[in-house]
């Protein structure tokens, strides 16, 4: 259930409250997020859209603790994140959040199988449970097979699905996935989104997604548009 | 270590300026290296100096002998307890490029006076039962590819003509830098041969006193005995004698520390160029390493660690290069008999490569360290 008038249950997943974000621009002040209230539960799949400059990227580094609000507060499995120390906030996004981006951001001098155990290495996991785990993310995005290929030897859609491989590996609280079909083809694009929709399906996954691409947001079970600062209610649909 | 890979992989993704990098490193530890070899080649009197001997020269100057009567005059100071003499030949083997220095020594107290010259007993004694008897350092062996038994002929420069000597033995020193190029005859033999100038005179004194305490008071009392005699001489400590040596070469010291700055100070440039552009180019990849939960000290320490990496590998390279230079011996034909790369300039040249290394990866490192995540994901 998503909710973004601020009368949730309490017992949300994530939990916004008066979120405000503003940005010195010059001398000029730009009020982005203007006291955004926002509830979803685990294992929703909610789509962002909105105009470019809106702030539904602001909104999910702010989600993922790699940005800090002007006020307001986001709690997250009932750890308050916004007045978090940087260091504990760092523990925490290892631990809680699965990063997915529009470029892929992966490392172009290590291999799938190294990108994806990035986040392992801060965990105690030993050399051959990492693997373990590795290999098993790279088989539920179906790149088992490309696990020592460099970046540069896959395609677009391929590249993003071990960035999702890398967002899941550690088995994070939530995914935040900004833009992950804004650079692939209609097929990828498809391919990837199907993708997050099985994670949100079977593997119970939560999934935020920032979108300008209406089909993409139509796999969302909500979407929800962000405007003047606000989030706005769209349509819900069905996962597919 | 299970960062390892992220450093490797990293350091090796431009191969090219990691190459050169790793070359400008390399070259100027060699040069390092270089530089203290020859520096050490310069200042190896000082570095086997006894402190417990004194070398008396004439107060004129050091080419100008001094008589052999004053030996007994020497051993009678209070202090004294052993007086020997040498006198610098000048001779040439075969070609004046096959430079070594000649010492016509006296056979009775030289090994005395400087026991860190080992030679074995037997070879010793037949030596000074050989008018004509040498004994050559290990080095000077392998330089002409001696042995014991062999006849080598010398042209004299200072005492004309052509003098025979037979090889009796062989020194060896007994710490690394130990000179062992020198070719040692009988100053007997000297003696019988030289014309009437030369009669009755050395070359110069080398004095052990009892307490290098005394060194000043020992000196001064020779100097005092001698003054006002057609002979006036000049005495002081051994390492102030090797120092005046090394003076009249002009000021070496500043000139290689000059050179080794400079050369420090351009390769700490070209490393501090290298590590900020590399951690420019991946702004973004730094910054997906602290989305994903990484922290910011991480960031720092990888950033350092390949610079670390790059002046261990590359100083490394170099300074093996150079002591690979060494081991084939001096390069000037005689000039610096002690070419050596001693341990401790090793680790020297290797903690002042991890010195650059660190002073040229700080500000990159440290920017990557303030990196914010979102702004850096922002740039495209």
């Amino acid at each position: 259930m998503v909710r973004v008038d601020g009368r949730g249950n309490g017992n949300s997943l994530v939990r916004v409250r008066g979120l405000d974000k503003k940005y010195q621009r010059g001398s000029e002040e730009i009020h982005v997020l203007q006291g955004l209230n926002l509830d979803v539960d685990a294992g929703d799949f909610v789509a962002f859209m909105g105009p470019s400059g809106s702030g539904k990227t602001t909104l999910l580094n702010l989600l993922g603790g790699i940005d800090l609000p002007s006020a307001g507060s986001i709690t997250v499995a009932g750890d308050e994140i916004t007045h978090m120390s940087a260091g504990k906030l760092t523990a925490w996004r290892a631990r809680h959040v699965g990063f997915i981006f529009q470029m892929y951001n992966l490392i172009p001098v290590l291999t799938a199988f190294q990108n994806v155990e990035l986040p392992l290495l801060l965990t105690k996991l030993s050399k051959a449970e990492r693997r373990q785990h590795v290999e098993a993310a790279l088989g539920i995005v179906g790149l088992a097979e490309r696990m020592a290929h460099y970046p540069r030897q896959l395609s677009g859609g391929q590249e993003q699905r071990v960035g999702i491989a890398r967002a899941i590996v550690a088995d994070p609280t939530f995914l935040l996935c900004d833009e992950p079909t804004g650079d692939l083809d209609r097929k990828s694009a498809d391919e990837v989104m199907d993708l997050l929709s099985r994670l949100v399906r079977e593997h119970r996954k939560t999934v935020l997604l920032v979108t300008h691409d209406p089909i993409a947001a139509q796999r969302a079970q909500t979407v929800l548009h962000l405007e003047k600062g606000v989030l706005v209610e769209g349509r819900a649909a069905e996962v597919r | 270590m299970k960062y390892r890979h992220l450093i490797f992989a990293n350091l090796f993704r431009k191969k090219i300026r990691t190459t050169l990098t790793l070359g400008s490193f390399a070259v100027a530890l060699f040069l390092f290296g270089l530089l203290a070899v020859v520096r050490g080649a310069f200042n190896q009197g000082l570095e086997v100096a006894g402190a417990n001997r004194l070398v008396v020269v004439n107060k004129v100057s050091i080419i100008q002998p001094l008589p052999i009567s004053y030996k007994e005059k020497l051993a009678q100071i209070s202090g004294v307890t052993l007086v020997t003499h040498a006198n610098w030949f000048g001779g040439v083997y075969q070609d004046e490029r096959n430079f070594f220095p000649q010492f016509a020594i006296e056979d009775e107290t030289y090994r005395q006076m400087f026991p860190e010259f080992i030679v074995p007993e037997d070879q010793w004694n037949t030596f000074i039962g050989d008018r004509e008897g040498a004994i050559v350092g290990e080095d000077l062996v392998k330089r002409f590819h001696w042995k014991v038994g062999d006849r080598v002929p010398i042209k004299g420069t200072i005492f004309p003509g052509t003098w025979e000597f037979n090889i009796r033995g062989i020194y060896r020193g007994s710490r690394p830098q130990d000179d062992t190029t020198q070719f040692w005859f009988r100053y007997k033999y000297l003696e019988e041969r030289e014309n009437a100038f030369w009669k009755g005179l050395i070359g110069w004194y080398t004095v052990r006193i009892d307490n290098p305490d005394n060194a000043t008071r020992v000196a001064g009392a020779v100097d005092e005995m001698f003054a006002n005699s057609p002979w006036e001489t000049k005495t002081e400590t051994e390492k102030a004698f090797a120092a005046g040596f090394v003076k009249q070469a002009g000021n070496i010291e500043f000139l290689l520390v000059s050179i080794g700055s400079v050369v420090f100070f351009t390769l700490l440039l070209v490393t501090g160029n290298t590590m900020a552009i590399a951690v420019r180019e991946r702004m973004r990849e730094l910054a997906v390493l602290k989305a994903v939960g990484f922290s910011d000290n991480f960031v720092l320490a990888l950033v350092l660690g390949e610079s670390l990496l790059l002046a261990a590998i590359g100083g490394g390279f170099g300074l093996a290069l150079c002591k690979l230079f060494t081991l084939r011996g001096d390069p000037t034909g005689g000039l610096m008999p002690y070419f050596y790369l001693a341990p401790p300039v090793v680790i020297l040249g290797l903690f002042s490569a991890l010195a650059v290394g660190v002073v040229a990866g700080i500000l990159p490192a440290w920017s990557a360290m303030r990196l914010r995540v979102a702004d850096a994901l922002r740039r495209v």
